[in-house]
């Protein structure tokens, strides 16, 4: 017990000094009223939450569960058979891995930059298909929608392939050869056998990809130019622009809440016994 | 041996620096059940993958109905397989387990078959439980539906009772054999439990280093041995010069016996008590060890007596 204690004590510091409290914080800034020149001053008031109600938000919400949804499920699409691969591949399984984590060694930031430099007007495509002459003018590549898709895609393809990779790689060969042998074609043994079973990865992998591209604001600010607003800019924009940190931090526990509520639900659902 | 269902023809198997089957050939008649027995390592398992078709064979061909079906996939072979550790699929229940060949095939009639099947095993009352609501013998009696019910040309059995305790698993041999013989399927099991293989089997193929060593019925097998190792391999023998002889055919007394017996002066080692019997070891003068069961009430033989075994000739087995 004592020992539990001690052990479990940096774990708990760190949570509390770090999480609980910068919560704490973002919860009594929200119902704070706004200071002239940014922060926040007395009384409370819950008019930060009251301004929540205004369709713009609702928008703004809603595109963002839009595009994090569509940016998950592309995900698990790549995600899928490239995880599948890989735990069937024989040899050089390291070294797809090793492939999978390779952006890793980079900065986000600094490898968000690097779309730009092939995205934009006189970018690397562009430039070349101009030179082949396919095209003429250049393609408008940036600033919009489909640039930040693929730059959440393209961030956070690992977080999806490693998880599934991970239940695929303990899935029983021969619960696939049992599926054959029972006279099940590849892509039933596909859907009724591999996809099933994995899904405790691919649920892990979707929460994982999901939460941050709810959230993501780096990736649109760079490749939407600030033209696709999505919440997690909303919310950068409140505490720095707008100097409405009420308003901003009214927003950041809403989107908690939400996707606090919705992992529950989902894992909730996960943790009911598969067997 | 007319109208076998499926035919091994020189099959030879190589693995990256080894050679898992050496060349084999037989023939399982329609309706029988056979077993391939023999140590670990010795192919049986590759045998039986090659005729699901989970692996290709190096050379050699596989018929079933008399068809080669070298290149078919495994869904594309009449044949099922009761997998070691039944490989039930986790996500469906019993009932969905049994029905997914089943649906495979797109039957409409399945409802019955999987009532039939699911009677025929005796597992109606546990339908609806997923594989690890199960105990073993139930698992086993899944995996065994899940295979029966799609009326195979050949059900393959890889060591089905070897993850089950023994008083299950001698229960569940006679349980296997009655459905066999009720289901009027074609069985091939592969063992390396001699007992299993005895009480089961119409015909066996013992095999050893790739090889078939002796292909019979048991009691060919058991009685007529052609090689030492297929002798050793079905039961315990002491071998007294060339001559083998099983310890329940050996006897012991304090002198050698008339009537045509033979016999050979020993020396008693050692008497454990086993129940019903005594096991009695005892050297030979040629320095070679054998057994001998007793029966506990001519049992009074001591460390360092001088005896002799006796046995008779009709019980002698002879081997190259």
């Amino acid at each position: 017990m004592k020992l539990r204690f001690w052990f479990l004590l940096p774990a708990r510091l760190w949570m509390t000094v770090l999480l609980v409290a910068p919560l704490g914080i973002v919860l009594a800034y929200s119902l704070l009223t706004r200071g002239v020149y940014g922060g926040v001053e007395r009384p409370w008031t819950i008019e930060a939450y009251q301004r929540l109600i205004d369709p713009i938000y609702l928008t703004i919400l809603l595109r963002s569960f839009a595009m994090a949804l569509a940016a998950t499920g592309l995900c698990l699409v790549f995600a899928f058979p490239a995880a599948l691969f890989i735990s069937r591949a024989t040899k050089r399984k390291n070294l797809y891995l090793q492939l999978v984590m390779l952006p890793f060694w980079t900065s986000f930031l600094v490898r968000t930059y690097a779309w730009l430099f092939l995205l934009r007007d006189t970018g690397l495509i562009n430039t070349v298909l101009q030179k082949v002459g396919i095209i003429h003018d250049p393609l408008q590549l940036l600033y919009n929608d489909g640039a930040v898709l693929l730059g959440l895609v393209y961030g956070y393809l690992p977080f999806m392939v490693l998880p599934i990779y991970a239940t695929l790689e303990r899935l029983d060969p021969a619960l696939i050869e049992a599926a054959a042998d029972l006279g099940a074609r590849p892509l039933a043994t596909l859907f009724r056998v591999i996809v099933p079973l994995s899904q405790p990865g691919i649920v892990a992998g979707s929460v994982l990809v999901f939460i941050p591209c709810l959230g993501a604001y780096l990736t649109p600010d760079l490749l939407g130019g600030g033209r696709t607003v999505l919440v997690g800019n909303l919310v950068q924009n409140q505490f720095t622009n707008a100097r409405d940190w009420p308003f901003g931090s009214a927003v950041s526990v809403l989107l908690m809440l939400l996707v606090t509520l919705l992992v529950w639900g989902l894992l909730r659902r996960e943790s009911e016994p598969l067997a | 041996m007319e109208d076998p269902i499926l035919e091994v023809r020189n099959l030879v198997k190589d693995y990256p620096g080894q050679r898992a089957l050496a060349g084999i050939s037989l023939s399982v008649p329609r309706g029988s059940f056979f077993s391939l027995l023999g140590p670990s390592g010795c192919g049986k398992t590759t045998t039986l993958r090659l005729v699901a078709g989970f692996e290709q064979a190096t050379s050699g061909d596989v018929l079933l109905k008399g068809e080669v079906v070298n290149d078919r996939k495994p869904y594309e072979r009449k044949v099922s397989t009761v997998f070691q550790n039944y490989a039930l699929f986790p996500h469906l229940t019993a009932r969905a387990n049994i029905e997914f060949g089943l649906k495979r095939q797109g039957a409409t009639d399945f409802q019955s078959r999987v009532e039939g099947v699911l009677k025929l095993v005796g597992l109606a009352a546990k339908e609806a439980r997923k594989p690890a609501q199960l105990s073993g013998g139930e698992r086993q009696r899944v995996a065994l539906a899940r295979s029966l019910v799609l009326e195979p040309d050949v059900l393959l059995l890889d060591e089905p009772l070897a993850a089950l305790d023994p008083k299950l698993r001698k229960q569940m041999r006679v349980e296997l054999k009655a459905i066999q013989r009720r289901a009027g399927i074609t069985f091939l099991l592969v063992t390396h439990d001699q007992e299993e293989a005895l009480s089961m089997s119409d015909q066996l193929a013992v095999m050893n280093e790739g090889r078939i060593e002796q292909l019979g019925t048991p009691e060919e097998v058991y009685f007529q041995p052609r090689t030492r190792f297929v002798a050793g391999f079905l039961g315990a023998v002491n071998w007294i010069g060339n001559v083998g002889v099983r310890p329940e055919a050996t006897r012991i007394a304090r002198s050698p016996e008339n009537h045509g017996a033979r016999s050979t002066p020993a020396r008693v080692t050692d008497s454990v008590f086993l129940g019903d019997c005594f096991q009695v070891l005892v050297r030979l003068a040629s320095g070679e060890e054998a057994v001998a069961q007793v029966h506990r009430n001519f049992a009074n033989f001591l460390p360092g007596d001088a005896v002799h075994i006796c046995w008779n000739p009709a019980d002698e087995i002879l081997v190259p």
